[in-house]
């Protein structure tokens, strides 16, 4: 037996870090593509300066979350997993266009579907490692303490930084687009603000919740 | 009628180029006089107070009377006995210098240029700018103490002035004409440490006339706005030369043979004199505040970008120009047998500078424009009279350079390019010397005949002629270090860090801003795939929604 709930998935920490993350990458990819030289919207010696105090910005807040994931058990959601992977693959390559229901509805130990969860564990253990690895490298060396690096190119090392910095606005497009798929976008925002999304619950972890964390269910 | 008249009067116009020339044109001056300027504007005009424990007027060595240079230089050595021997050495007086690193022969005695060409065998009209006396010849005795010229570099009244030691062709003699007795016995009391005006009598009119040569030594330096000049602007440092350009013993920092083009010692240690030109002998190698992230990134570029290409953003400026093309073919026009100046180009501050002159022919001039850029490493070789070439190479460079991103010494650096159309000898494949000056009947300015000039330069100096001469085009590169601007002058990130920007040419490294076509494409690509790819699925799940 479940039932279908409201309950807070996303905690405080997490949905500050995520819209802080999120303002920061816009900043980042603002001043970043204007560095490379794709616009000139900004002066480039702003531009180098604001870049550089978001990265910084964005590391410290990337070493809190990390912290946070570990130390919290968060981390599991990310495990990828093959149960219901084809069926959601499924329902976006066909499933969508026919008008059916998303096929995946929350769970206590699952707050993302299997394709979601699999994307994110990508972003966190691949590009946005190239992005920050290749960021601090090539700092370093501005800085004048990358004498260590000096066997680098540092044209390979911000080639890297630029080739992640197109698969993050890659991510960016499809993760803002598929916020328009199912209910509606205002729907798929809103668990991010609030915290609360429907989540299916079976009745042992919805006794638990009940009598140890009641200000996290609504009912 | 009239429609007709107006109409061939307007034709008229538009094949002189808008311009009616006639004898009594403003423009043109009749003769060839040259330097007819110089020595009135140098007249002292910021003298700083002497510090020296010697008042040299009071010295009962110097009361005279003297009524030559050699009495003067005499007295001079009776004190400072070291003086001769040190400045034997002294490339203003030998005119010649061994480059250390390319075992190459050069100094003034007998490189060729792309200005007024050779002072070899011109020593007559070229030695005014030799810190000796008599020069007449290649023939001259170096080891004269005696016919050393202290007064030149020392005297401070700014009344001394310099002839040419021999006759030129009679055409010439009203060059020099007019002009005031020195004062001997006044100017050898003057004697102080050089001022700017001593140094600029040469330095600023090398080529034949005020910045012709360098682009960023001109009179303007004499008393330059701090925008000009931060270092010697009286708003400023208000430095002399020898402020930068120091050393012991009549050797002094600087030389454009063999410059210091990245200098890792910065200021050495407290206390620590440093006989050097750079900017980092007093700035250091990080000048930048740390306190800002532009100011730390600034200090990252000094290891790869010299001083210069940020901090003097412009050549030639403070209103007098510099020449960038000399076209030596026109030479030797006359007007009624005469030569003469056409003077069509009016500089920033003014004065009309001459863009013809019988004697040299066609120049270009520039003031306020963007230096050339690039990797530098301080060591210049030369075309000399023996170096063989290439006529159909494209330009002939006067002098090379080396330097690449992948030498840790090399730095970026400015240079003003000199571009100039040149005899050669066409059967060698070797510069020429010329016989530009002199009264035997051979000399170009007074001949105006190449053959003649070159066939007498050439055997008098003792080198090989194919007796065929010919014009090559050839290029001369001058690194540009004065006329510091003030810091908020100093370029933009961007003047650099753009599609477009100065060091666009300069390939093989990695430079932000700069853009790089291949990713530019993947980029592209990854991203449009991916909008194409959502706008697509968002487009099939409105279609199938109709549909329903």
């Amino acid at each position: 037996m479940s039932k279908t709930v409201k309950l807070r998935v996303f905690k405080r920490f997490e949905r500050l870090w995520h819209w802080s993350q999120m303002a920061l990458i816009f900043t980042l990819i603002f001043t970043g593509f204007g560095v490379y030289g794709v616009h000139d919207l900004i002066s480039f010696s702003d531009a180098v300066t604001i870049h550089t105090g978001a990265a910084l910005i964005l590391l410290l807040i990337w070493a809190f979350a990390t912290f946070w994931l570990f130390t919290t058990g968060e981390w599991r959601h990310y495990i990828p997993t093959r149960k219901n992977f084809i069926k959601v693959a499924r329902y976006y390559a066909f499933g969508i266009f026919k008008g059916e229901h998303h096929p995946y509805i929350k769970t206590y130990r699952r707050k993302h579907n299997p394709l979601q969860a699999l994307t994110y564990l990508l972003v966190k253990t691949v590009i946005f490692p190239a992005i920050w690895i290749s960021g601090i490298a090539y700092l370093l060396i501005s800085f004048g303490l990358g004498d260590f690096l000096n066997g680098i190119d540092i044209g390979w090392i911000a080639m890297i930084h630029i080739i992640a910095a197109f698969a993050i606005v890659m991510f960016v497009i499809a993760h803002v687009y598929l916020l328009t798929t199912g209910h509606s976008f205002v729907e798929h925002v809103k668990p991010m603000i609030t915290g609360y999304d429907d989540v299916d619950l079976t009745d042992e972890e919805l006794a638990y919740l009940r009598a140890n964390e009641p200000n996290t269910i609504k009912e | 009628m009239k429609k007709l008249k107006f109409i061939s009067v307007f034709i008229a116009l538009l094949l002189t180029g808008g311009k009616v020339i006639a004898e009594d044109d403003p423009k043109v001056e009749m003769g060839i006089s040259e330097y007819s300027h110089t020595d009135q504007d140098h007249t002292q005009k910021t003298q700083k107070e002497s510090k020296s424990t010697t008042d040299h007027s009071k010295l009962k060595e110097l009361q005279g009377p003297f009524s030559s240079g050699p009495e003067v230089t005499k007295a001079c050595l009776k004190c400072h006995n070291k003086a001769g021997h040190q400045f034997m050495k002294n490339k203003h007086w030998t005119w010649k210098h061994t480059h250390p690193k390319t075992g190459q022969k050069l100094g003034k005695g007998v490189l060729i240029n792309n200005f007024c060409t050779n002072a070899k065998g011109n020593e007559g009209m070229c030695a005014q700018c030799h810190a000796g006396y008599n020069m007449k010849d290649s023939n001259f005795d170096f080891n004269n103490q005696e016919n050393m010229d202290c007064l030149v570099c020392h005297e401070s009244t700014g009344t001394y002035y310099k002839t040419p030691t021999t006759k030129g062709n009679k055409s010439c003699s009203v060059m020099f004409e007019g002009k005031p007795a020195i004062e001997w016995t006044k100017v050898a009391q003057s004697v102080a440490m050089p001022s700017r005006n001593n140094c600029g009598k040469c330095h600023f009119y090398g080529g034949g006339g005020d910045n012709v040569k360098h682009g960023d030594l001109s009179s303007v330096l004499l008393d330059p706005p701090k925008d000009v000049d931060v270092h010697m602007s009286a708003d400023g440092e208000n430095f002399s030369c020898v402020t930068c350009h120091v050393g012991e013993g009549h050797e002094w920092a600087g030389s454009r043979y063999e410059m210091l083009v990245n200098d890792k010692i910065g200021t050495g240690k407290p206390g620590m004199p440093r006989e050097v030109a750079s900017c980092e002998s007093c700035h250091s190698a990080s000048p930048h505040s740390t306190n800002t992230i532009t100011g730390i990134k600034l200090n990252n570029h000094t290891k790869r970008v010299a001083c210069e290409t940020c901090h003097i953003p412009e050549i030639a400026r403070g209103g007098v120009a510099t020449q960038i093309d000399w076209d030596w073919r026109t030479m030797g026009k006359l007007k009624n047998g005469e030569g003469f100046k056409l003077k069509e180009y009016t500089q920033g501050d003014g004065h009309h500078r001459a863009t013809y002159k019988s004697i040299k022919g066609t120049f270009t001039y520039a003031e306020n424009f963007q230096p050339m850029y690039a990797w530098f490493d301080g060591t210049m070789r030369y075309t000399t009279i023996d170096t063989k070439f290439d006529p159909s190479k494209g330009p002939i460079d006067i002098n090379s350079f080396s330097g690449s991103h992948d030498d840790p010494n090399s730095r970026i650096y400015p240079f003003k390019r000199m571009h100039t159309t040149m005899p050669y000898d066409k059967g060698n494949n070797t510069l020429v010397y010329m016989n530009l000056w002199g009264d035997d009947g051979n000399a170009l300015w007074g001949t105006y005949d190449f053959g003649k000039a070159i066939e007498t330069g050439m055997k008098k100096n003792g080198i090989p002629y194919s007796g065929e001469w010919g014009f090559v085009k050839t290029y001369s590169y001058w690194p540009i270090n004065h006329m510091v601007a003030p810091k908020k002058d100093a370029l933009e990130c961007a003047e650099c860090h753009s599609k477009a920007g100065r060091l666009s040419h300069l390939k093989g490294f990695y430079m932000p801003g700069t853009g790089n076509k291949l990713l530019d494409l993947i980029g592209l690509l990854a991203i449009l795939g991916t909008l194409g790819g959502v706008l697509g699925h968002a487009t099939l799940r409105k279609i199938s929604r109709r549909k329903k």
